[in-house]
């Protein structure tokens, strides 16, 4: 460690008055300082020591772990928890600069946290660390329980987690059983909880990684406002901070490197810090407005409201199509083609990077389950599809039949009973 | 409240390894269940044991509905872009973007690419294979010169080192004047003569060459009746006698053989996809093996595994000849075995004779009906291997 924690409260209470000083609202913040592999644990398991066990994040670890290894892009090492107060992590073998930054960088989404509406909306912070260890022991008991063990659990978690964002993001439904269902039916999850052929328990672990999706989907929704939003927090309040001439330099660079676009990807970033950069730039440092719009956004309607013609010229964007062996540029950021490109990202992120499922209906006397997808020229990837509708066999116990769209064709996937699929015309 | 520092402490505890362990053993679990039929695409020969091949891999991927055509992407691009422009996939290698929901699904590490080793690692590692206690059949010695180590007191006058003798000498001089001094004698003393026991010889001790070499010798019945998808099980059986022998010798040749009613030996890609018309004797390949043995591979230098792969429909008038001379292979093999290749269950006259009447211990014969008997008989002619049995030498 090239730093003292004397140094980093410090520095912290300069970037606090700062912030403070030019609006930021934030909960109560706490940072601990840990080991890079504790640091991949964390974010291996979303930031949640307590997390429940699953192979998935077994998997996430090693791949984190060689992602780290290749590439660095955004901001590395940086975990944010939304919760009240507020976690954060500082790896300890970062540099003073790096956990300076990163500092700055938390204020930044803590800020985000506490006053943007979906978080407002759909999370409790408050009760996020408590649900999370509620959740871990709950999955746990059920491992230890001698009559439900291991494999019983993890067959349960590989079918939920595979339907996870299918978790009803925007629809509130109080969870009363009493409630008759509506079709269609977006939370697929809640629908099969309720009356998937399972036992109690199952319905419980459902319930689990339901909850833990709908936590996660506000985060889902703003990752290019938050990101963005904390990645100019952190470019302000350095630059105000006075540095040293050799943090100064160290700045710049790592800066650099969280905002580094390479060609034929979208830094999130990226083009979250650029839009926030021009807003404040449009508003002329007025924090209010900025705040205003930090509040009520998500990233589709940020981005169709505030990306505009420069900032899609200066940062080359363009919209590309997949062919077997190439990519085909179908617009480019010139005055005819960037309000196409603005709108085909604003559709692409977030939720909207995921087709939408629902249930449309129950056969009762064929117990099978009809699922629609709502098909706006997009189309599922079959092999993924198949596999998926596997699962949600599992949890309903009957027939499930997918309305689809396969080569422009109304379709219906159908997986059977004991799980063979096979594609039939409407 | 005021800002929380929490310091470092040092905790051991990784809770991910439990997870981590769940998540290999799931990938090798898969890995073993399709190697069946990912060892029966690959080409035999001249690939490097580090060429990666793709193995699918169920229940490791985290499935979920997701977008597959028609989706468009928008990325910041160079700058240069065009409409309708093509750009290669290798310069867009991240085509699709960051910023999904599915920000967490990257390109599965393991669902992809496995070395071909790897993928035989996996497979051989069950069965136990007693690798080293039969030694004695990987390595042959011989004698090839010999090599200089150290000097003795004996030995031909040719092989005299005038140095080592010189070194002697002058230590016996030495010693005499210390003894001189200590006796009070006087110092000078004439000169003192080469002695026979200064005599230094060069010794060499004969050099022994450990080969490891070994041959497979495949031979199949390319007639008329024998179509693809027999070649296709043939050829995975070969791939797997290859990779099995790769991992015990160092040298590892392959000959192809195909026959007819005649043999000949062929390229690899002609071995397995030329056919041709007509009869069979199966007589003719194995005298072919024996003809190129006695060429080619001296047993003395050599290990020999010889294979043949047939449909059995053989010509009754060749059956003696084909058994007299699968005896005669046995006995210059280390392993002979006959694979019968059917798409039905009846055993044919040839396959039969061959239990009967050949009682060599190393030969063995299996049948091979479906892709997933590939695996079976090859572990089941290991058997045979692993016995111990092989050609009686030194």
């Amino acid at each position: 460690m090239n730093y003292t924690l004397k140094e980093l409260e410090a520095y912290n209470e300069k970037i606090e008055d700062l912030a403070k000083e030019m609006g930021l609202d934030y909960y109560p913040q706490e940072f601990e300082i840990i080991s890079f592999e504790d640091m991949l644990c964390y974010e291996a398991y979303v930031g949640m020591p307590s997390h429940y066990p699953h192979w998935s994040y077994g998997k996430n670890y090693d791949r984190l772990k060689t992602t780290y290894k290749y590439n660095l892009s955004g901001l590395p090492y940086e975990m944010v928890i939304n919760s009240n107060p507020c976690i954060a992590y500082l790896m300890k073998d970062n540099t003073l600069l790096l956990q300076v930054l990163t500092i700055a960088h938390v204020y930044g989404h803590n800020d985000f946290f506490k006053n943007n509406r979906l978080f407002k909306e759909y999370t409790d912070a408050a009760l996020t660390i408590e649900m999370f260890k509620n959740h871990g022991t709950r999955i746990r008991t059920y491992i230890q329980d001698p009559s439900i063990g291991y494999e019983k659990v993890e067959r349960v978690l590989d079918a939920a987690h595979s339907i996870k964002y299918q978790c009803g993001a925007f629809c509130k439904p109080s969870y009363e059983v009493t409630q008759k269902i509506e079709y269609p039916q977006e939370n697929v999850l809640y629908f099969l909880s309720q009356y998937g052929n399972l036992e109690d328990w199952e319905k419980d672990i459902i319930a689990i990684v339901m909850k833990e999706s709908r936590y996660f989907i506000p985060q889902i929704e703003t990752k290019i406002m938050n990101e963005g939003w904390a990645t100019f927090w952190h470019y302000t309040l350095l630059n105000k901070l006075g540095l040293p001439q050799g943090m100064q330099v160290e700045f710049f660079k790592v800066h650099n490197n969280v905002i580094c676009q390479r060609p034929g990807s979208l830094n999130p970033y990226f083009i979250g810090f650029k839009i926030w950069q021009r807003l404040y730039e449009r508003f002329d440092g007025d924090f209010k407005e900025m705040a205003r719009i930090r509040g009520c956004e998500r990233d589709s309607s940020f981005i169709r409201s505030y990306l505009d013609y420069t900032l899609c010229e200066e940062s080359h964007l363009c919209e590309i199509q997949e062919e077997e062996r190439y990519y085909v540029v179908s617009e480019v950021a010139n005055e005819k083609g960037w309000q196409n490109i603005r709108n085909t990202l604003a559709e692409n992120v977030g939720l909207g990077s995921l087709p939408t499922i629902y249930v449309e209906d129950v056969v009762k006397n064929e117990n099978c389950l009809v699922l629609g997808h709502f098909y706006d020229g997009r189309e599922l990837n079959l092999a993924y599809t198949t596999e998926t509708l596997k699962y949600i066999q599992t949890l309903w116990g009957g027939k499930v039949i997918l309305k689809t769209h396969l080569a422009k064709i109304s379709r219906k996937i159908i997986c059977s009973e004991d799980k063979k699929v096979t594609i039939e015309n409407v | 409240m005021g800002t929380i520092f929490r310091e470092y402490k040092a905790n051991n505890r990784d809770r991910s390894i439990e997870d981590r362990r769940r998540h290999k053993e799931l990938v090798e679990k898969s890995i073993k269940e399709n190697i069946g039929s990912i060892i029966s695409e690959e080409s035999i020969i001249g690939k490097s044991k580090n060429k990666k091949i793709k193995i699918p891999i169920k229940g490791l991927k985290e499935y979920y509905f997701k977008y597959g055509k028609n989706q468009k992407d928008v990325v910041a691009g160079s700058g240069q872009e065009e409409k309708g422009q093509k750009v290669p996939k290798g310069e867009y290698s991240k085509g699709t973007g960051e910023n999904g929901a599915g920000s967490e699904e990257g390109e599965d590490i393991y669902e992809t690419e496995v070395t071909i080793e790897e993928a035989i690692d996996f497979l051989f590692e069950d069965l136990n294979l007693p690798y080293l206690q039969h030694k004695k059949f990987n390595e042959i010695q011989t004698e090839y010169g010999s090599k200089r180590s150290g000097v003795r007191e004996k030995g031909p006058r040719q092989r005299l080192s005038k140095k080592h003798t010189m070194v002697e000498k002058i230590k016996r001089q030495k010693q005499e004047l210390k003894a001189r001094a200590e006796l009070g004698l006087e110092k000078e003393i004439e000169r003192i003569p080469f002695h026979k026991e200064d005599l230094r010889y060069f010794y060499r001790r004969p050099k022994f060459k450990r080969d490891s070499n070994a041959v497979v010798i495949c031979i199949m019945d390319t007639s008329g009746s024998m179509g693809q998808t027999k070649k296709y099980l043939a050829r995975s059986f070969y791939f797997l006698l290859y990779q099995f022998l790769l991992i015990r010798y160092v040298n590892v040749e392959i000959v192809f053989i195909a026959h007819t009613t005649v043999a000949k030996e062929v390229s690899e890609q002609d071995f397995f996809h030329k056919g041709e018309s007509g009869g069979t004797y199966i007589s003719s390949g194995y005298q072919k093996a024996l003809d190129i043995i006695e060429e080619r591979y001296h047993p003395q230098n050599w290990n020999i595994y010889a294979f043949h792969c047939s449909d059995g429909d053989n010509w009754g008038e060749d059956n003696e000849e084909a058994v007299k001379l699968a005896s005669q292979l046995c006995k210059t093999c280390n392993l002979f075995g006959y694979g019968e290749i059917k798409t039905s269950t009846y055993t044919s006259t040839i396959m039969n004779r061959y239990m009967e009447d050949i009682h060599a211990p190393n030969f063995t014969a299996v049948r091979i009906l479906r892709k997933e008997d590939v695996w079976t008989a090859f572990v089941e002619m290991l058997k045979v291997e692993g016995k111990g049995a092989g050609r009686e030498e030194g």
